[in-house]
């Protein structure tokens, strides 16, 4: 067996408050293509950035090939001097200059002080032949699709003669053929013998090209294994850190609604493109509908469709039977309320008090030039902070001032404050203590014995199965499955969030 | 015969994609002067003597415009190079008349001069991070004030070895007319318009085949991207305000050659006239994009419509502006339209 290309051994990385990396292990075999899985925050990308150099790390050691000598990398150049190269999510190359020269920067081959641009064009030349990708290289990288940019990017980091390739989330902007392109390449680098590190949140990509995977959680190391040992639903239970059965199944009594009852929100095919796919979606008075699925398998993206916070390619939408005109403005006159999932950058206006942060959404929809009188802003903050139990000095205390759990509840006052039809509530527990969360949790169930709809994203299948009525499957962008009444288990849900044929749960 | 051909395919490359605003530039600009000839048939608009007074009167402007070209293309402004031209202007008007000083030192104090305003103001730009705004602001003021404290008189400059240089004629030996008098007028250009064509073009060299030049280009298209590809941003940030530092000293001093005098009003709106020149050339405000050429070509437009002006005689000066502002509209608006239609193919 051939010297593995990296071994990095007992690698810890501590930020201030966390430990990004306990001790994990990673080996990567030359002529394979290894996948870094886990959810977001288990570590896959500090992992990348300290083997890149992009992040120092405090404990354990890095070794290339057969040496016995640890290495470390300082800077991303360094490391691309032993050797490994890495391809980013988003394309970090300059879009107003040719692809010949992007593939160039910084390294152009020059006679006394000047640039060879007839070498610089001679060589692009070749570099995209060997990757099949012809194009013209002289014209402007931005004249050209995403996916020709990573292309673009993949073919700059092979000729820098790397023997390791580091691919982070490189097919999040490509679409079906694009990715197959981008696979076919990669096998045929596997074949020349380089190393491949693949993180992604596609599950199927994974079976489709790895070899082996590593599984992080919480910044250890939760296993590796070859490909053909772990099925997805072991993987995904990996992942999260829990076996199948192992969970209480608490179940909501729902009654299914009725086919005559005209639907709070009605979406038709609705797809954004190059984001969500199209799906449809039904969600009744006095329901709370739950989303699952893994990070980036686009829960956040239908919410953000159906608010029109995007705005859709295809498909329709109807509020209350209507269809309605796609844009958030829209949306908040209709009666719709997006509470979204980062609460620091697109919930909280931080230097407002409690009394301004519950009523700005109020405001706005009532226009901008009818203030809501003193008093009137007084009595809506005071009511919903009573009703939501928000713990602060005085209404008239600046936001920043709360604990996360609070002003998750303020932004939560202020969509009800609308006194909306239909509540989106994406992640409204994330971060918050338990308490708090299972008072947000009843909150929910409430909302809707009082008539409104709810829909609820979360990540902790537990909690979805307490509140949601119903439970969407989100996998890859695409809506994959529903689930309802007596099919509400963990394990359901949980094998639908895996996918894959039936066979291989 | 393929070497000799290399440097041409590198100016083909160069004029792909957004530098075809700098084409339409020169058709703009061929346009408005074609126009003028046939309007103005009979008051010689269309003589070699005109066309070269345009370049006469603008040898500054050619290269400051050449340098601010460079500092949008990276991603900055520079809007104290007005102040530093006046503040050039100054100390040779005041060294070399009140304290005798030699035109050649002068010259070369001037020179050095601006490369340390542009390495100062280069430091703050890229090691402090300091927005190129606030920054060339702040520099804007100083220089204005250092005019006045060197000196608050306006002073005429006499200085023999200056003059010299000053009213040194290149002669063309064809294209003149015979005036009113019946005296054939011989067309020339100035010294000071030959070195800032010799200037523009070293520029343009720089900017086209040195490492620095392509990676002004790269910082500008993506600052991120182009330190992630290897490329040292802050040092060529840095280097590129003091390249400009060097080259507004030596567009002051090619303004002096044409104005010879000081006096802290000078050269007001400069920097504006520059960025002006500089978008009409093609040049993107948020840089990666841009030609020194094409800046040149946007000093053309400008004088061009001034003359337009100046030649009709009844109308007021204030259609010059009035005219440059629809001709930036115009621009501003087509280069929109660009970015439109390049994404629509996407």
């Amino acid at each position: 067996m051939p010297d593995p290309l990296i071994r990095m051994r007992g690698i810890t990385k501590r930020f201030p408050g966390v430990i990004a990396l306990d001790g994990v292990d990673f080996t990567l075999q030359p002529g394979e293509v290894h996948a870094l899985m886990g959810e977001n925050g288990a570590g896959k990308s500090t992992l990348v950035k300290v083997l890149t150099g992009a992040e120092a790390f405090e404990e354990g050691k890095i070794f290339l090939g057969g040496s016995d000598t640890p290495i470390v990398n300082h800077s991303p150049q360094e490391a691309q001097t032993r050797g490994i190269s890495t391809v980013y999510q988003e394309v970090n190359l300059c879009p107003n200059l040719s692809v010949a020269e992007n593939l160039f920067v910084g390294r152009q081959p020059r006679r006394l002080a000047f640039v060879r641009w007839g070498e610089i064009r001679r060589r692009a030349r070749s570099i995209m032949a060997d990757i099949g990708v012809g194009i013209d290289v002289e014209k402007p990288l931005e004249s050209y699709s995403i996916a020709v940019q990573q292309m673009v990017a993949i073919g700059r980091a092979i000729d820098m003669a790397a023997q390791v390739l580091i691919l982070d989330e490189p097919t999040s902007s490509l679409n079906e053929s694009e990715v197959r392109t981008l696979f076919e390449l990669v096998r045929r680098l596997k074949g020349q013998g380089l190393g491949i590190v693949f993180i992604t949140h596609f599950l199927e990509q994974v079976y489709e090209v790895c070899d082996r995977i590593t599984v992080l959680r919480n910044g250890r190391l939760a296993g590796e294994y070859a490909i053909e040992t772990l099925p997805r639903k072991d993987l995904v239970a990996a992942m999260l850190g829990r076996a199948f059965d192992d969970l209480a199944e608490i179940r909501v009594a729902g009654a299914a609604p009725t086919a005559t009852t005209v639907p709070t929100v009605s979406a038709r095919g609705l797809g954004v493109h190059g984001g969500v796919k199209p799906f449809d979606l039904n969600i009744y008075p006095g329901e709370v509908y739950g989303l699952a699925g893994l990070l980036g398998s686009g829960r956040t993206e239908v919410a953000r469709a159906v608010y029109g916070a995007d705005s859709h390619d295809t498909g329709t939408l109807a509020v209350k039977g209507k269809p309605i005109a796609c844009s958030p403005r829209d949306s908040l006159k209709a009666g719709l309320a997006f509470c979204p999932e980062s609460r620091k950058d697109e919930g909280c206006v931080a230097e407002l008090t409690v009394r301004e942060n519950i009523v700005l959404a109020e405001q706005t929809k009532r226009g901008a030039f009818r203030l809501i009188p003193r008093d009137e802003q007084e009595a809506i903050a005071g009511k919903y902070a009573d009703l939501l139990q928000i713990k602060t000095a005085s209404l008239e205390t600046p936001i920043k001032q709360l604990s996360g759990g609070n002003q998750q509840k303020v932004i939560l006052a202020r969509w009800l404050a609308t006194q909306p039809d239909f509540l989106i509530l994406d992640e409204p527990t994330r971060g918050i203590d338990i308490g708090t969360k299972t008072e947000i949790q009843k909150l929910c169930v409430q909302l809707a014995a009082a008539g409104m709809s709810v829909l609820f994203i979360s990540s902790e299948i537990d909690e979805m199965l307490r509140t949601c009525g119903r439970i969407g499957v989100m996998r890859d962008l695409a809506k994959v499955g529903e689930l309802s009444g007596d099919e509400l288990s963990s394990s359901a849900v949980m094998a639908q969030i895996a996918g894959g044929r039936h066979d291989e749960a | 015969m393929m070497r000799a051909s290399k440097p041409w395919q590198g100016l083909k490359a160069n004029f792909y994609g957004n530098n075809f605003l700098v084409l339409i530039t020169v058709v703009l600009f061929i346009a408005i002067y074609v126009a003028g000839v046939f309007i103005y048939r009979d008051k010689n608009f269309g003589s070699l003597n005109s066309f070269f007074d345009m370049l006469n009167s603008n040898p500054g402007l050619i290269i400051i415009a050449a340098g601010m070209t460079m500092v949008l293309i990276s991603g900055g402004i520079d809007i104290s190079v007005g102040s530093q031209v006046a503040m050039y202007c100054m100390m040779f008007a005041y060294f070399m008349e009140n304290r005798q000083a030699n035109a050649y030192a002068m010259i070369l104090i001037v020179l050095v001069t601006g490369v340390v305003f542009g390495l100062v103001q280069g430091a703050l730009v890229a090691y402090l991070n300091i927005q190129p705004f606030i920054v060339t602001l702040a520099g804007m003021f100083f220089a204005r004030g250092m005019t006045a404290m060197i000196s608050p008189q306006t002073i005429d400059i006499t200085n023999a070895d200056f003059m010299a240089l000053a009213l040194r004629r290149i002669q063309v030996p064809f294209g003149g007319y015979v005036n009113a008098a019946g005296v054939y007028q011989t067309p020339f250009v100035y010294l000071s318009v030959v070195l800032a064509l010799v200037g523009l073009l070293a520029v343009y060299a720089v900017m086209t085949w040195t490492r620095f030049g392509r990676n002004v280009y790269a910082v500008g298209g993506g600052e991120q991207s182009a330190r992630l590809m290897g490329v040292d941003t802050k040092r060529t940030k840095l280097a590129v305000y003091t390249f400009n530092g060097f080259l507004t000293a030596f567009g002051g001093f090619l303004f002096c050659l044409f104005s010879t005098g000081g006096a802290v009003e000078k050269a007001q709106g400069f920097e504006m006239q520059a960025i002006a020149s500089a978008v009409i050339g093609g040049a993107l405000l948020t840089g990666g994009v841009g030609n020194v050429i094409g800046s040149f070509f946007g000093v053309l437009v400008q004088t061009t419509i001034v003359k337009f002006i100046n030649f009709n005689g009844t109308l007021a000066n204030g259609w010059s502006n009035i005219v440059l502002a629809v001709i930036m509209s115009f621009f501003i608006i087509l280069q929109s339209v660009f970015a439109y239609v390049r994404r629509r193919r996407e």
